[in-house]
């Protein structure tokens, strides 16, 4: 099916989100659709999908005007969208999540009459149904485990599920690759291709330059709600950075060698149980992070690289004190292995989650507020038990600036920002508290080329200002280019540490659990002087004993 | 959950153990030291059969004194326990459930062997039948919350919808003198409410607690006006219905004990029961259920995959209030016949807390709403046998148990997680 967007304008308040966008997507085509955070492309893919009424503009599909008011115009037309956040119901299994809206119910048989519904739900069905598309498309998920107790990773496969049973013409990927490891992109990218050959269109929005490189047919790049331009996808890295951003972008930071001082972070033997939710389920019984030790020193940055979901989580959640956890965690030589997150946050951790929505920001509550979430009642933000409102604001107006948040106004819901700007309210309250420690899951996850660039420059800021740092990244990239000192992460285990001059294969087997001989013991490995990070005496510290 | 949230939370977790502890050493003490310490010479006797029933059960004496100190030492030992074994959470429910149970029993030995007594049984089908009849409305009640909440929408105009429910099936039973058609204009009243809910809810955005009491203020307001205005000065026209008399079941009616509690009463118990599995299983079996579920957890997930989630919302209100609207009428046209000022006297606030009690389940809630009921009944068996205690203090238990079983035994519960947020798209 051919689907035509002509001249779509939305406005928020002032703000336009999109400016009289034109888009035309032939069938079996991959559109790419490129754009700097809160350019409008979610805006944009919203108004295809019946969530968002443009103020002006027309959907054509095959030639024809349609009016598309509803998610279920959207469905009944054959658009199916794989939303930026997810849209699945925590407490529901896999199965009902992908059977809600078409659900299939059991039927009455009696004798050779065509049975005869009795609205009661169809379990059994939708577990096979499920179990079927994610065989055909090598989606692994199991249909009986909750959403809630399932990794990001996996719950992006349950919406790209829900998408194939709708048997969509067109497809909406709105970032489907955030969360994605490698490995799982290019499983992605095989279902696009199958798709492709039979015949229906995608429209896949990533920041990530390469993806979109690598599969779409076409570019097509927007910026401030306006088409700015379509390429081949044959266009490189540089120009495409440049053409979103409207300015040139480094893709790639400078940064002088780390010169490590005091341990600031000291882990010993840190253990995490496994899930109860997966455990329950029969998935999986073993520890997710299981006996972990390492150091941080003050003025360096440490990389955990690995696979998402061999328990980069679970140990970021344990530092906070968020899971229950064994072993120790000294910060400054201090055991707050017992504290509670507030006094850790307290005692000198900037912390940076993984899942911005559910842990790191209040969505109903405005950017200023959230921008002091865990200072409200500190100086300079409250005095004696009231709340400084004026700093606050203040604060919020530095802040937006500095990191370049869009948003309508500081006193916006953080809820109505893009995903992208959601990030940096999250990094601007963290980043550059001077701290003493600041650990930072996933960083840049669904930042633009131009602000990847600003936040990593940020981040050697800090760590040149005698920050110790842990990045945990499945982004490869992103290890290489801030990290210091690179630990892999393997079932709940480090595999092993390493210099950043380490090439990318090595790390790939590491990250795959096959450490090499001597190797074997985490802690060991780093004591080995070979694995020494050029910029000096790093090698060896990272021994607990 | 975010860090900060945890950071505040923690501590009450870990203290939750220890209340429940001292919560059901508490009521160990009590049965020794009071039940037990002052309780009387002699037997008390437990009857399970009618006057006047076909076959008879015998009864069953029961030694009142040492009885009572073991039920006592035995609550104690189970808070022991609770604060120093990690227990399951069935366990858990089974010992909230024994506790109870011992400090019924413990006053029941107590009342029974005393003077004022006068050697009267305690009947435990009289007991029953009216902790079922206490309970319907309080049933009906909660079904009608949990319809709402499920789907998002906190109802706590249950009371409304209770109190205009008796007053509507009062007057129309006793003008027209149809009984049937005083039970359907009650539950339309409640529907009613429930329309007026969901549209000041839904459609206006009004903050759906202070809807509620509003709307119960008004129609406490509105039925005490016409009551006085008609129902008052004309009683016999519009004050005056007869009530549903009992149906017993063939075959079930007949088994001893079991029979004459569940099974020979009238229409509204057996409305009551189909209502509980309709709900139940509608609520968790059904492709109704599990939109609306997905309407009160995620109504952005339920719009996205092309659900109407205000649809369901109205819908849901609406049902739930003319279920609610039912057991309003109970009050009327179900036992008593007339209509009283404020006659629901708080049974929509103890639904709503049966509601929560039961943990937003249809069955949860029933088990909930037979306890508060039989409270009730409790207190109204002790008043006969003129124990005493002051009638007032009586009347205070459904009240009490409502706050020690919330505040104390519910525990950590999950609402559903978009229960009292309007819903807008974008
Ligand atoms: N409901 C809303 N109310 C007010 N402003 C909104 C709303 N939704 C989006 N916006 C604004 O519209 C702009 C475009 O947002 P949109 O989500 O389309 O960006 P995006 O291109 O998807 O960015 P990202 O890459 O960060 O996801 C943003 O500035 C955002 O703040
Ligand atoms: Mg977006």
């Amino acid at each position: 099916m051919e689907l035509e967007l002509r001249g779509i304008t939305k406005r928020f308040g002032s703000l336009v989100a999109n400016d009289h966008i034109d888009l035309a997507v032939a069938p079996g085509e991959i559109r790419g659709l490129l754009g700097e955070n809160g350019a409008g492309k979610t805006t944009l893919m919203n108004v295809l999908y019946g969530l968002v009424q443009p103020d002006e503009g027309e959907i054509l599909v095959d030639g024809k005007q349609v009016t598309i008011h509803s998610p279920k115009d959207a469905i009944n037309a054959k658009i199916g969208m794989v939303h930026q956040h997810f849209m699945l119901v925590p407490v529901f299994t896999v199965a009902e999540n992908v059977a809600l809206g078409v659900e299939q119910q059991r039927k009455l048989k009696i004798g050779s009459l065509p049975g005869i519904p009795t609205g009661l739900l169809d379990r059994g069905r939708a577990r096979r149904q499920v179990i079927e598309l994610s065989e055909r498309y090598g989606l692994q998920v199991n249909p009986d485990v909750r959403i809630e107790d399932l990794p990001v990773g996996v719950q992006q496969r349950v919406e790209i599920i829900k998408a194939l049973l709708r048997q969509a013409s067109v497809l909406i990927l709105d970032e489907p690759t955030a969360v994605l490891t490698p490995g799982e992109t290019e499983d992605l990218f095989r279902v696009m291709r199958e798709l492709r050959e039979g015949g229906r269109s995608i429209v896949f929005i990533s920041h990530k330059l390469k993806e979109v490189q690598t599969i779409a047919d076409k570019i097509t790049v927007i910026r401030r709600g306006k088409v700015v331009g379509e390429r081949p996808p044959s266009t490189s890295d540089a120009e495409l950075a440049a053409l979103m951003v409207g300015r040139p972008v480094e893709l790639k930071v400078s940064k002088e060698p780390a010169k490590p001082a005091d341990v600031v972070l000291e882990v010993t033997d840190l253990t995490v149980a496994g899930a109860a939710g997966l455990a329950a389920a029969g998935q999986d019984s073993r520890n997710s992070v299981d006996g972990v030790s390492f150091q941080v020193r003050a003025g360096e940055i440490l990389g955990i690289a690995g696979v998402q979901g061999n328990g980069q989580t679970e140990l970021c959640e344990a530092l906070m004190g968020l899971l229950p956890s064994g072993g120790q965690v000294r910060l400054d030589g201090k055991d707050i292995s017992r504290a509670t997150p507030h006094d850790r946050l307290r005692s000198g951790i900037s912390y940076i989650p993984e899942d911005r929505r559910e842990d790191g920001l209040v969505s109903d509550f405005s950017v200023a507020d959230n921008l002091v979430l865990d200072l409200y009642d500190r100086k300079p933000f409250a005095s004696g038990i009231a709340m400084d409102l004026p700093a606050i604001r203040a604060n919020a107006r530095t802040l937006t600036t500095e990191f370049d948040v869009r948003t309508s106004s500081i006193d916006a819901t953080v809820g109505t920002l893009s995903g992208g700007n959601q990030q940096k309210v999250i990094l601007a309250r963290e980043v550059g508290r001077r701290v003493r420690l600041l650990l930072a899951s996933q960083p840049t996850r669904g930042l633009d080329v131009g602000s990847i660039e600003f936040v990593h420059r940020r981040i050697i800021e800090e760590r040149d200002q005698g920050v110790a740092v842990i990045i945990v990244s499945s982004e490869l990239d992103e290890i290489y280019a801030l990290a210091d000192r690179i630990a892999v992460m393997y079932e709940g285990q480090i595999t092993g540490f390493r210099p950043p001059s380490v090439p990318v294969t090595e790390l790939g087997l590491l990250m795959a659990g096959v450490r090499n001989g001597a190797a074997a013991d985490p802690a060991g490995s780093d004591g080995n002087p070979d694995d020494g990070p050029p910029g000096g005496g790093s090698a060896g510290r990272t021994e607990p004993t | 959950m975010t860090a900060i949230v945890a950071a505040v939370r923690a501590p009450i977790v870990a203290n939750r153990r220890l209340i429940a502890a001292v919560t059901f050493v508490a009521f160990g003490l009590i049965d020794i030291l009071i039940f037990g310490l002052f309780s009387h010479k002699g037997d008390a006797t437990f009857a399970f059969s009618l006057f006047g029933a076909k076959v008879t059960v015998p009864s069953l004496h029961v030694p009142a004194r040492p009885v009572t100190y073991a039920l006592g030492i035995a609550s104690v030992l189970i808070g022991v326990a609770r604060a120093t074994v990690t227990e399951s959470k069935l366990l858990k429910r089974l010992s909230i459930a024994a506790v109870l149970l011992f400090f019924v029993l413990a006053m029941l030995l107590w009342s029974d062997t005393g003077s004022w007594a006068d050697g009267i049984p305690i009947n435990v089908i009289t007991l029953m039948q009216g902790t079922l009849a206490a309970s319907i409305p309080l049933i009906l009640g909660a079904l009608a919350g949990c319809m709402g909440e499920r789907s998002g929408v906190i109802n706590i105009a249950i009371e409304g919808q209770l109190l205009l429910g008796a007053f509507t099936a009062a007057v129309v039973a006793s003008a027209v003198g149809v009984l049937w058609l005083g039970l359907l204009s009650g539950s339309l009243a409640g529907g009613l409410i429930g329309a007026m809910l969901a549209l000041f809810a839904i459609r206006f955005l009004v903050d759906q607690i202070i809807l509620g009491v509003v709307i119960n203020l008004l129609i406490s307001g509105l039925t005490g006006y016409l009551y006085d205005r008609l129902l008052v000065p004309d009683a016999n026209t519009y004050n005056n219905a007869s009530t549903f008399s009992t149906v017993k079941i063939p075959v079930l009616g007949d088994i001893p004990v079991i029979g004459p509690i569940f099974f020979d009463s009238t229409i509204f118990l057996y409305i009551t029961y189909a209502a509980i599995i309709l709900v139940q299983v509608g609520l968790f079996s059904t492709r109704w259920g599990l939109r609306v579920r997905a309407v009160g957890e995620h109504p952005s997930a339920a719009d996205t995959v092309g659900i109407n989630v205000l649809g369901i919302r109205y819908r849901n209100l609406i049902l739930g209030g003319m279920l609610a609207g039912i057991g309003g009428a109970y009050l009327t046209i179900g036992s008593v016949g007339t209509f009283s000022k404020d006659m629901s006297s708080g049974l929509g606030y103890i639904a709503l807390a049966a509601m929560i009690f039961g943990r937003w389940t249809p069955l949860g809630a029933t088990l909930a709403a037979l306890l508060f009921g039989f409270t009730t009944a409790l207190g109204s068996f002790l008043g006969s046998i003129t124990v005493p205690i002051s009638p007032f203090i009586l009347g205070m238990a459904p009240y009490v148990a409502t706050i020690i079983a919330v505040a104390g035994l519910v525990g950590r519960v999950r609402a559903p997680a978009a229960d009292g947020k309007p819903y807008l798209r974008e």
